[in-house]
């Protein structure tokens, strides 16, 4: 795998941190207890609304990490602030930090960001006018980037998503002739392609049949080992079958975070318990 | 219970019969007219019609033939003028359009788009034609120019509201540049639509001819440069059907046949050719 950033950890100190000379010392700290993103005290808004409210969360590398919570507690809104996505929404702010191997996200060049933290989404988003193969390498080339070899890339990237021996004799056909399963690995793909350090899913088998949903968690199964992924999901089962740890989001609030046997089994806030006993949400 | 199953699908019938018979009596009078100058156009087509210069006043004979290179000479330089920022405000409009600036752009192509032709070639007429001291195609291409402009802005704009917003966070979330997803994303999608929109522009100056006689007037010759009086198959068809002579009413015919096959062949290419890929 190329993700060999654990090991290139990032202790720049130019990072442009005049405010707050200790974030930099912090940062190294952070990347050797693992995280390899951590938000402090993120706050986000659709204008005057609050609807995050002060959150510290930390991410391991190479971890699944779910955010479960009833609707509207803010966790989409949460993982679209990890990538900025969030901000592209008019009127729509966020506050706070989150740094990404020690580096603060809100001062880094959104685009480039995103390169950075991919980002799967609720429903299958492939591009229609693309074939498979352009939806592939989409990524890439929008962003000017010359691929050297890009049939292998396809290849790789389709193989990874467990996908290269149902669509290779067709990668000339549109996006859109695949199933809803199969656009959303497509897009998955897609995502891998541009070799992220972080993946963002929001609610990435919310529009799947269960056969589908089954075949992206084992697909989430397979990339944990080489990406920090994150995962906001409705599904309780689901972020227990696939994460690490899981953190519950209750009306924009953090209530807890652990591992995620912790969490379904002794979770230490009467909120989440009752949550997850299904007594509310 | 059953009784009102039956009303409700006597209610259904009827509708449907309704809707059947409005669609028919839409259809019947585009038929009647493809019909119509098809059959009395058909007469007056011939290879003179296409290779010959108008034969001298009373004289039998001769063609059209600097008429339909001047009305692809006019609409050509209407595309060169009209469509680049036609487009390009449309696609103002939709990514910032909510802006004090994009509610009054919006404004003035819906007025513009209301100006009648004939006030557009007075514009023009008193802007370049004075002003140069003889009318050009120039002139006439301008004027179909600004006929043109809000059509295709304003179909730009919705149709790129129309792209789901899917596929702007998807090309977003992959880390491509706004105005990249604008591009190859948000225009490429809309591409069809904005392309189909592009030619009901081109089919409506098409024919054109009032915003002509002020500009590129007629030309009974070959125009030297763009920068002559040019003839145009509107106009041509114009000043033959209201003459006395028999054979210029026949050819009059052909040439309002021979627009309407341009602007068929206009809409059935751009269809095939952004046809989704499957």
């Amino acid at each position: 795998m190329q993700m060999s950033q654990a090991e290139t950890v990032d202790t720049r100190p130019s990072v442009p941190q005049a405010a707050d000379g200790s974030s930099g010392t912090q940062s190294v700290v952070r990347d050797v207890s693992g995280n390899k993103l951590r938000t402090r005290q993120l706050r986000a808004f659709f204008g005057k609304a609050e609807v995050l409210r002060g959150i510290d969360l930390e991410f391991p590398e190479r971890k699944v990490t779910a955010i479960i919570g009833p609707s509207g507690c803010g966790k989409s809104t949460f993982i679209r602030c990890l990538n900025r996505m969030h901000e592209v929404v008019p009127s729509a702010t966020c506050t706070g930090e989150a740094l990404l191997d020690g580096k603060d996200i809100f001062r880094m060049d959104p685009v480039r960001l995103r390169r950075e933290v991919g980002m799967v989404f609720q429903k299958p988003n492939p591009f229609p006018t693309m074939s498979i193969r352009d939806n592939v390498l989409a990524g890439l080339r929008l962003n000017g980037i010359k691929v050297a070899d890009p049939d292998a890339l396809v290849e790789k990237s389709l193989r990874q998503v467990a996908m290269w021996d149902e669509v290779k004799d067709r990668l000339g056909r549109s996006g859109m002739s695949l199933s809803g399963g199969q656009q959303q690995r497509l897009c998955i793909a897609r995502t891998i392609a541009m070799q992220p350090k972080v993946i963002l899913m929001d609610e990435p088998c919310s529009a799947l049949d269960p056969i589908a949903t089954a075949r992206v968690e084992e697909l989430i199964h397979e990339l944990r080992d080489s990406y920090t992924i994150v995962i906001v999901t409705h599904n309780m089962q689901q972020a227990a079958r696939v994460a690490h740890f899981t953190a519950f989001f209750y009306m924009g609030e953090l209530v807890e975070r652990g591992e995620t046997k912790e969490i379904f089994t002794r979770p230490s806030q009467q909120r989440t318990e009752d949550y997850i006993t299904g007594r509310f949400g | 219970m059953s009784r009102s199953v039956r009303t409700r699908s006597l209610v259904d019938r009827a509708v449907t019969v309704l809707c059947v018979a409005a669609t028919a009596l839409a259809i019947v009078p585009l038929f009647s007219v493809l019909y119509y100058v098809a059959a009395r156009g058909l007469g007056g087509v011939n290879l003179a019609f296409f290779t010959e210069l108008p034969a001298p006043v009373g004289e039998v004979g001769g063609g059209a033939a600097n008429a339909i290179i001047g009305s692809l000479e006019l609409v050509g330089l209407a595309c060169l003028i009209g469509i680049p920022p036609g487009i390009l405000a449309g696609v103002y409009l939709a990514e910032y359009g909510n802006s004090k600036l994009g509610q009054l752009v919006r404004f003035s192509a819906d007025v513009m788009a209301g100006v009648p032709s004939i006030t557009v070639g007075l514009f023009v007429y008193s802007l370049v034609v004075l002003s140069t001291g003889h009318f050009s195609a120039y002139a006439g291409g301008l004027a179909l120019a600004i006929i043109m402009l809000p059509t295709v802005t304003r179909t730009t704009e919705e149709l790129l509201r129309l792209v789901p917003e899917a596929l702007r966070e998807a090309a977003l979330g992959l880390g491509v540049a706004k105005w990249r997803t604008t591009v190859s994303i948000l225009l490429r999608t809309a591409l069809p639509g904005v392309a189909t929109g592009v030619m009901l522009a081109i089919a409506r100056v098409f024919g054109e001819t009032a915003p002509l006689l002020f500009t590129s007037f007629s030309n009974r010759y070959w125009a030297e440069s763009l920068n002559e009086p040019t003839a145009s198959l509107p106009v041509q068809i114009f000043t033959y059907a209201v003459s006395p002579y028999e054979d210029w009413h026949r050819q009059a015919w052909a040439a309002a046949l021979l627009l309407v096959v341009f602007i068929l062949v206009l809409n059935v290419s751009a269809r095939l050719l952004v046809r989704p890929r499957v």
